[in-house]
């Protein structure tokens, strides 16, 4: 595994108090938090974050840490000497809701086994952690239904108490007609219970990848569409594609760029399916033959068009 | 080849509800936590009559709250300013979406 450099993911000295450490961490979080930064690396950012913060910010981890991290940097190949950890004492991990693969193989294998030490006494019986992971999946498995193989990671403690991420694959249902931010919820697939209570289960957040064509909002669908100018301008029969196959689609006589035309239940299906509003977007064709530049010229010279009719122009 | 296993889910807040013990697990609290989050206005259960019930959109809440806790050591009243705000910024960019103008 890589070393981690946690100093510089914060990016202050070595020698940085716990006040700067603090100041440093809170000013990052502020700007890389993923319910404030839409970007689509903010929340790995911020799981760097807050893992260098978990250590740095805890004077044993931090001590522990300095004592294996003497001499090397981030990204060097990495693997704990055997025994390093004798003579410290964890607090215990991080807190807040558990996360698969929330922290890093490197971070398991220094600070998990803390982790895993208080969760497994001796005669413990308790029911396993529940999880949480995000899936991503195109906008189309919510028209059809998909089976989506995923690749988790979740930290485990081998025979000798160590902890280690495990990684696991799952298949999982999309059930049809889902959106972008429910939670599917799969029974008994989160952390093994202890002294032979219950698992815990596995709740999966649904995100759609970005779609080239379609806007998303909740189960409505909003697509652009390029008509002529004569079609806008007299009405016309257009083909349109939707995630669910092509249709026909009538645009009425004297549309405009940005008319919003709605295709009733086109949209994500479900109990109350979404709709599919259609964008219109008048676009010329260009003046780039003697052909069409005659053709624009007559117009020019037969409509009585000002476009700015009703605009106040300095003549 | 290995097979892989099959998991067969259900989507919270149509098909299914999770009561108020379930969902504290799922939420990695204590109940009494839950509680003072409904009690504060923070959460709404969408089912409240006979019991308590709770669906994706209150699961993704709720794990916010815990983020913006931990990550800015904020108390509760901070953060509902906090989700006030991002609720707004979330009702304005879907505005956008819907005329057009962003992804």
């Amino acid at each position: 595994m890589e070393f981690k450099d946690y100093y510089k993911v914060l990016g202050v000295e070595r020698t940085a108090s716990e006040d700067e450490v603090k100041k440093a961490f809170r000013k990052l979080a502020r700007k890389y938090h993923p319910d404030v930064n839409k970007a689509a690396g903010a929340a790995t950012r911020m799981q760097e974050l807050n893992e260098a913060y978990d250590v740095l910010r805890d004077p044993q981890k931090r001590a522990a840490y300095d004592q294996v991290g003497q001499g090397r940097h981030g990204g060097q190949e990495f693997h704990p000497p055997p025994g390093w950890d004798a003579g410290f004492e964890f607090s215990g991990g991080p807190q807040g809701a558990p996360d698969f693969g929330a922290h890093s193989d490197f971070f398991e294998a220094l600070f998990g086994a803390a982790r895993g030490a208080r969760r497994a006494g001796p005669g413990t019986r308790s029911r396993g952690q529940d999880h949480h992971a995000k899936v991503v999946i195109p906008l189309e498995d919510a028209f059809h239904g998909a089976t989506r193989t995923l690749t988790l990671h979740s930290p485990e403690l081998d025979a000798g108490g160590h902890v280690a991420l495990r990684e696991r694959q799952l298949s999982v249902n999309i059930p049809k007609g889902i959106r972008a931010g429910q939670q599917i919820r799969l029974v008994g697939q989160g952390t093994p219970g202890l002294g032979g209570e219950p698992a815990g289960d596995l709740y999966l957040e649904v995100q759609f990848e970005p779609h080239a064509r379609y806007r998303v909002d909740g189960r409505d669908l909003y697509l652009a569409l390029p008509v002529a100018p004569w079609e806008a301008a007299l009405g016309a029969v257009v083909p349109v594609r939707t995630p669910d196959g092509q249709l026909e689609m009538n645009v009425p006589a004297g549309s405009q760029t940005g008319r919003k035309l709605r295709l009733k239940g086109r949209g994500i299906p479900g109990g109350a399916p979404g709709d599919l509003y259609v964008m219109l977007e008048v676009v010329l064709p260009p003046a780039a033959s003697e052909k069409a530049k005659a053709l624009y010229r007559q117009m020019a010279q037969e409509l009585a068009f000002d476009p700015r009719h009703d605009v106040e122009v300095a003549r | 080849m290995n097979s892989v296993p099959v998991a067969s889910g259900v989507c919270l807040g149509e098909e299914a509800w999770l009561e108020l013990d379930e969902f504290a697990l799922a939420c990695g609290v204590e109940v009494q936590f839950v509680r003072t989050l409904v009690d504060e206005g923070l959460v709404q259960p969408p089912v409240e009559a006979p019991l308590w019930r709770f669906g994706g959109d209150e699961l993704a809440r709720v794990l916010r709250i815990l983020r913006l806790q931990r990550d800015f050591e904020a108390n509760l009243q901070s953060v509902a300013v906090m989700l006030d705000l991002l609720d707004e910024i979330d009702r304005l960019r879907a505005e956008l979406r819907r005329a057009g103008l962003s992804g």
